[in-house]
C-alpha cells in the first residue's frame, strides 16, 4: 500500500520542451523524481546541461534543437522514440502596445509559441510514436487565453497563445480516437527569466503581485506539479482543458 | 539624433497634450494622460525609432523629457 501513487510517472517517457530553463527545466527534473524517463531539449547547450546534470534516475536523453528550425525538429522527433507524454513549454514572451504589433514581430513570437510546438506535436502524430494513452501537455497563459487577463503591451503574446490554446481543443477531440488526451495549463506570473525583461519595473512586479489573492507570483514547482498531474494516469479521464495556475489571480 | 525629433516623437505617444506643450523641461509624469500604457508605448516607440531598448528602470529614473532623451542617446 505504501507504494500506492496514481501521480507516479514511472515507466512512462515524457519530452519536455524549453527544458534548459524556468518551468520547462523543472517539470523535467519533476518528472524524473516521478520516476518518468524523459527526453529534455532546449537551445542552448550549456543551460540544458545543467537541467541534465539535476535529474534523478537513468536513461535520460538531451537534445539541442531550435524548434523554429525544421531540420532541428526532424532530428528532435527521430531520436524521441515512442512517448507516453508531451510537455510543450517553450516560449518567449512580448510586450508591446497595439500599434506597434508589427507583423515582424508576431511572426517571431508566433514562430516559437503557436507553430513550433503545434508543427512538434503534428510531427509526432504524423509518425505514430505517442503512444495510445499519451498525454500532451501545452503551456498557455492565462494571458489571453479565455476567462484569462488582458494586460496592457501583452496582445500578441497572449494572441499567440490564445491560438494555442484553440488548437490544443481541436487536437484533445481529434487524438481522442487514439486515446491520447491532450490538455494545457495556464499560469500566472511565474518567477522565471521570461518575466525578467526589465521593461515591467521590480516595484510594478511587487505592486501586481499584491492583486493576487495569494500575493504573490508562481514558482516554476507550482506549475510543474499541475503538468505531472495531466501527464499521469491520475488525470486518465481529462481531456481538452487548460488548468489554469494563477494563485487566485483570474477570480 | 536630436531633441526636437524626440519630442515630436515622444508627443506622438500621447492623445490629449497638444504637441506644442512638450518641452525638453517637461516633468513627463506630471502630464494628465500619463500611464503605464503611455510609458510601454514610450518604450516601444524608442526601440522602433532609435534601435534602444529602454528598460522600466530608466524610465523611472528620469525626470523630464531631456532626460528621457539623454537615456536614449547614451544606450544608441
Ligand atoms: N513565466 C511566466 O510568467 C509564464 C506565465 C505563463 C506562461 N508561461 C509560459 O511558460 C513557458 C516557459 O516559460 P518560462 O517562464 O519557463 O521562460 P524561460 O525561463 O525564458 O524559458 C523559455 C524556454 O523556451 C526555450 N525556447 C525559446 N525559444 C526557443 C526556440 N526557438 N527553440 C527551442 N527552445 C526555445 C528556451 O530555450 P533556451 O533557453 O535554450 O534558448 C527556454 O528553455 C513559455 O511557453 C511561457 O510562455 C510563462
Amino acid at each position: 500500500m505504501s507504494s500506492y501513487n496514481p501521480f507516479s510517472l514511472s515507466g512512462k517517457t515524457i519530452l519536455v520542451t524549453g527544458a534548459s530553463s524556468g518551468i520547462g527545466r523543472t517539470t523535467a527534473i519533476e518528472c524524473s523524481k516521478m520516476g518518468g524517463r524523459v527526453v529534455i531539449t532546449g537551445r542552448d547547450s550549456n543551460r540544458l546541461q545543467e537541467t541534465y546534470q539535476e535529474l534523478v534516475g537513468v536513461d535520460h536523453v538531451q537534445v539541442v534543437a531550435d524548434l523554429t528550425d525544421s531540420k532541428d525538429v526532424d532530428s528532435l522527433v527521430d531520436s524521441c522514440g515512442i512517448l507516453d507524454g508531451l510537455v510543450l513549454c517553450a516560449g518567449i514572451g512580448k510586450i508591446s502596445p497595439f500599434q506597434f504589433c508589427t507583423q515582424d514581430k508576431m511572426n517571431d513570437v508566433f514562430a516559437i509559441n503557436y507553430f513550433s510546438p503545434v508543427e512538434l506535436l503534428r510531427r509526432l502524430v504524423k509518425k505514430k510514436v505517442i503512444a495510445k494513452c499519451g498525454s500532451v501537455v501545452f503551456v498557455a497563459s492565462i494571458g489571453g487565453c479565455p476567462g484569462g487577463k488582458f494586460t496592457y503591451g501583452n496582445g500578441i503574446y497572449g494572441a499567440s497563445k490564445a491560438a494555442l490554446w484553440s488548437m490544443m481543443r481541436f487536437a484533445a477531440k481529434e487524438l481522442a480516437i487514439r486515446k491520447i488526451r491532450v490538455n494545457g495549463v495556464n499560469p500566472g506570473m511565474v518567477e522565471t527569466n521570461l518575466i525578467k525583461h526589465g521593461i515591467i519595473t521590480d516595484e510594478q512586479h511587487k505592486a501586481d503581485m499584491e492583486t493576487y489573492p495569494l500575493k504573490r507570483y508562481g514558482q516554476p514547482e507550482d506549475i510543474a506539479h499541475g503538468i505531472v498531474y495531466l501527464l499521469s494516469d491520475a488525470a486518465s479521464w481529462v481531456t481538452g482543458h487548460s488548468l489554469v495556475i494563477d494563485g487566485g489571480c483570474t477570480i | 539624433m536630436d531633441i526636437n525629433t524626440f519630442i515630436d516623437n515622444f508627443a506622438g505617444q500621447l492623445d490629449e497634450t497638444p504637441a506644442d506643450q512638450i518641452k525638453p523641461e517637461t516633468n513627463f509624469r506630471d502630464l494628465d494622460e500619463w500611464s503605464s500604457l503611455v510609458a510601454l508605448s514610450i518604450i516601444a516607440m524608442v526601440d522602433e525609432e532609435y534601435g534602444v531598448t529602454l528598460k522600466g528602470a530608466d524610465i523611472k529614473s528620469a525626470v523630464t523629457v531631456q532626460d528621457l532623451y539623454d537615456a536614449v542617446k547614451s544606450k544608441m
